[in-house]
C-alpha cells in the first residue's frame, strides 16, 4: 500500500483516475478505525487498498462559501467548523455535526468522508435529504452535480463512482427552520440508533424530511411530507399552534417510513417508535421556530 | 514513507513508515514519545489525543503521512522543563490520577479547554461544557469526579476564578 500526497486536486483526479484500487483519506476517523483493525487479531482479514490519496492537506475542499444562492460546503471542512461557522445558515446540518463523536473526532470528520462511507447511521445524511442538497461528484472529465435523495443506493453503496472525488455538497437557499434529533444511549459518542431531519419552506409550502440509521440507506418519509404539505397549506398564514392530530399523524408517518433493522444498538420496533417520536418532537420544534421567527426568507 | 514534522518544537523524522501507520504509532515506536498512550486504536478512548496544528485530534486516527510538515503537540510538550503545566499541576492536586493511562490524553484536551476559554480571556467553562469537551476521553478508574475538579481547579488559577 502506498500513501499517495497529491499536490493538488486536479492530481488528486488524476490519481483516483489513474488507480480505482487506491482509497481517498479525508479526516480518518473512519479509514483508521478500519486499518488499524485490519493488522489486529481481532481485526477483519487485512484487505488493504492499492493505495492511500490523502485529501486533507488540499485547500480545495476545505472551504465553504455562497455559490449563486447556494451554500457550497467543501467535502473536507471538519464538523467543528461547521457548528462554529454554519450554525445559522444550515441549522440541521450543524445540529447534527454537533451530535458527532467527541471534539477530537469533530476537529478531523467531515461531511465529504460521511458520504464516502455511507453508513446508514451517519449523521450528515437525514439533514441533507431534509434540505434537498446535492453531492457535488467531481472526475478528471466531469463534474455532476446528484440530489441527495438520489445518492444511497444500497448499505454503504452510493452514486460514486471509482473515479470520482465527492468534491462538495450544495445546499439550497435556507428556506424555513430546521431541526435534527438523535436517539442514542449518551450525549456524545454514540452512533445513532436513529435520527431525524426536518425543514419547513414556507415560502414554498414546501417541507422536507430525512430518517436516519433506520433502513438500508438513509430514507425521505414521503408519505409524511405529503401528509404535512396538505395540512400547513393554509395554517402558514395564520402561524396558530398545529393541532396535537397533526403532529401525532406526521410522527406516524414518519414511523412507518422507517425499515428498521434488529442490532445490537436497538431493535426494529424500537427504532420504529424512536422515529416516530423524533419526528413528531422536531416537526413541533420547527413549527414553534416558524411562529416566533421572523420573516425565514428575510 | 520517509515523514518529517514538528513535534513540541522540535523537527523530527521517522524512516520506513508504512503507509497505513498511525501517527500515534510514529510518536510512540519510532520517535520515543509514550506519553500518548494507545488503548483503543478506534477514537473511541482519546488516550492518544495530542495537538494537530493546535487542535486536538486522537492520533490513532491520524495517518502518520497526514502529519507531514505539521507541528504536533503532546504531552509531553505541555510542561516547561521540570515546571509542570499548570493543568497537570492542577490534576496532581486534586487526585485526578489513579491508574494514570487516561491522564495524557485527558491533559491535552483540558489544556485546549482552558486556552480557548479562560485561556482567550473568556468565562471558565461551566460544567456542561466541560463535560462536552471532555466527551470523548474515558477513563476506567477515578468516576470523573476528581477529574472536573481538577479542571476546575485549573480554571480557577488560570485566573478565571468565578
Ligand atoms: C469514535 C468515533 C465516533 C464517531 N461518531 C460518529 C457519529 O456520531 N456520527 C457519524 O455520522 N459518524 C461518526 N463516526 C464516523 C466518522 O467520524 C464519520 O463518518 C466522518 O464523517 C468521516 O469523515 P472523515 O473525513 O474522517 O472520513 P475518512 O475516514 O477520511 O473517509 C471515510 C470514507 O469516505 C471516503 N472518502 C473520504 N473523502 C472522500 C472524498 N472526498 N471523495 C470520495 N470518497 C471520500 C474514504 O475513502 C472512506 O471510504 C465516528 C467515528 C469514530 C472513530
Ligand atoms: S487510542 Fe486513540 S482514541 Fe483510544
Ligand atoms: S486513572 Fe485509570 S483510566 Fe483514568
Amino acid at each position: 500500500m502506498e500513501f499517495l500526497r497529491p499536490a493538488d486536486w486536479d492530481e488528486a483526479l488524476a490519481m483516483r483516475a489513474e488507480l480505482p484500487g487506491a482509497r481517498p483519506l479525508m479526516g480518518g476517523t473512519d479509514v483508521m478505525v478500519e486499518l488499524n483493525a485490519s493488522g489486529s487479531e481481532f481485526g477483519r482479514p487485512a484487505e488493504l487498498p492499492e493505495a492511500l490519496i490523502d485529501l486533507s492537506g488540499l485547500p480545495e475542499p476545505r472551504g465553504h462559501g455562497p455559490d449563486g444562492g447556494w451554500l457550497r460546503l467543501g467535502a473536507g471542512v471538519p464538523y467543528t467548523r461547521i457548528v462554529a461557522e454554519l450554525a445559522a445558515r444550515a441549522p440541521a446540518l450543524a445540529a447534527a455535526a454537533r451530535t458527532i463523536g467527541s471534539p477530537q473526532i469533530r476537529n478531523r470528520g467531515t461531511v465529504g468522508g460521511n458520504l464516502g462511507a455511507a453508513s446508514p447511521a451517519g449523521d450528515a445524511h437525514p439533514p441533507l435529504l431534509a434540505t434537498d442538497a446535492q453531492v457535488e461528484l467531481a472526475s478528471r472529465g466531469e463534474v455532476r452535480r446528484v440530489p441527495a435523495r438520489d445518492f444511497y443506493l444500497a448499505p454503504r453503496r452510493t452514486e460514486l463512482r471509482p473515479d470520482e472525488l465527492i468534491a462538495a455538497v450544495l445546499l439550497p437557499p435556507a428556506a424555513g427552520p430546521q431541526r435534527f434529533a438523535k436517539v442514542g444511549t449518551r450525549n456524545a459518542m454514540v452512533i445513532a440508533v436513529c435520527s431525524f431531519a426536518i425543514e419547513l419552506r414556507p415560502a414554498l409550502g414546501e417541507v422536507g424530511t430525512g430518517i436516519g440509521s433506520a433502513g438500508p440507506v438513509p430514507l425521505r418519509a414521503h408519505e409524511a411530507e405529503d401528509f404535512l404539505r396538505a395540512e400547513l397549506a393554509d395554517r402558514w398564514e395564520a402561524r396558530r399552534p398545529l393541532p396535537e392530530a397533526v403532529e401525532r399523524r406526521f410522527g406516524e408517518l414518519a414511523a412507518r417510513a422507517a425499515r428498521p433493522i434488529d442490532d445490537v444498538r436497538g431493535s426494529a420496533a424500537y427504532r420504529r417508535h424512536a422515529v416516530g417520536v423524533l419526528a413528531r418532537r422536531t416537526l413541533r420544534w420547527a413549527w414553534e421556530d416558524y411562529r416566533k421567527g421572523a420573516d425565514p426568507c428575510g | 514513507m520517509r515523514v518529517s514534522f514538528e513535534v513540541n518544537g522540535r523537527p523530527v523524522r521517522a524512516d520506513d513508515v508504512w503507509a497505513g501507520e498511525s501517527l500515534l504509532y510514529v510518536l510512540r515506536e519510532r520517535l520515543g514519545l509514550p506519553g500518548s498512550k494507545n488503548a483503543c486504536e478506534q477514537g473511541e478512548c482519546g488516550s492518544c489525543t495530542v495537538y494537530l496544528d493546535g487542535e486536538t485530534v486522537c492520533a490513532c486516527l491520524v495517518a502518520a503521512g497526514q502529519a507531514e510538515g505539521r507541528s504536533v503537540r503532546t504531552v509531553e510538550g505541555l510542561a516547561d522543563g521540570e515546571a509542570l503545566d499548570p493543568v497537570q499541576s492542577a490534576f496532581v492536586d486534586a487526585g485526578a490520577v489513579q491508574c494514570g493511562f487516561c491522564t495524557p490524553g485527558l491533559l491535552v484536551q483540558t489544556h485546549d479547554l482552558l486556552r480557548r476559554t479562560v485561556g482567550a480571556g473568556g468565562q471558565p467553562p461551566g460544567d456542561d461544557e466541560v463535560r462536552e469537551a471532555l466527551a470523548g476521553n474515558l477513563c476506567r478508574c477515578t468516576g470523573y469526579e476528581q477529574i472536573l475538579a481538577a479542571v476546575r481547579l485549573a480554571a480557577e488559577r488560570a485566573g478565571g476564578a468565578a
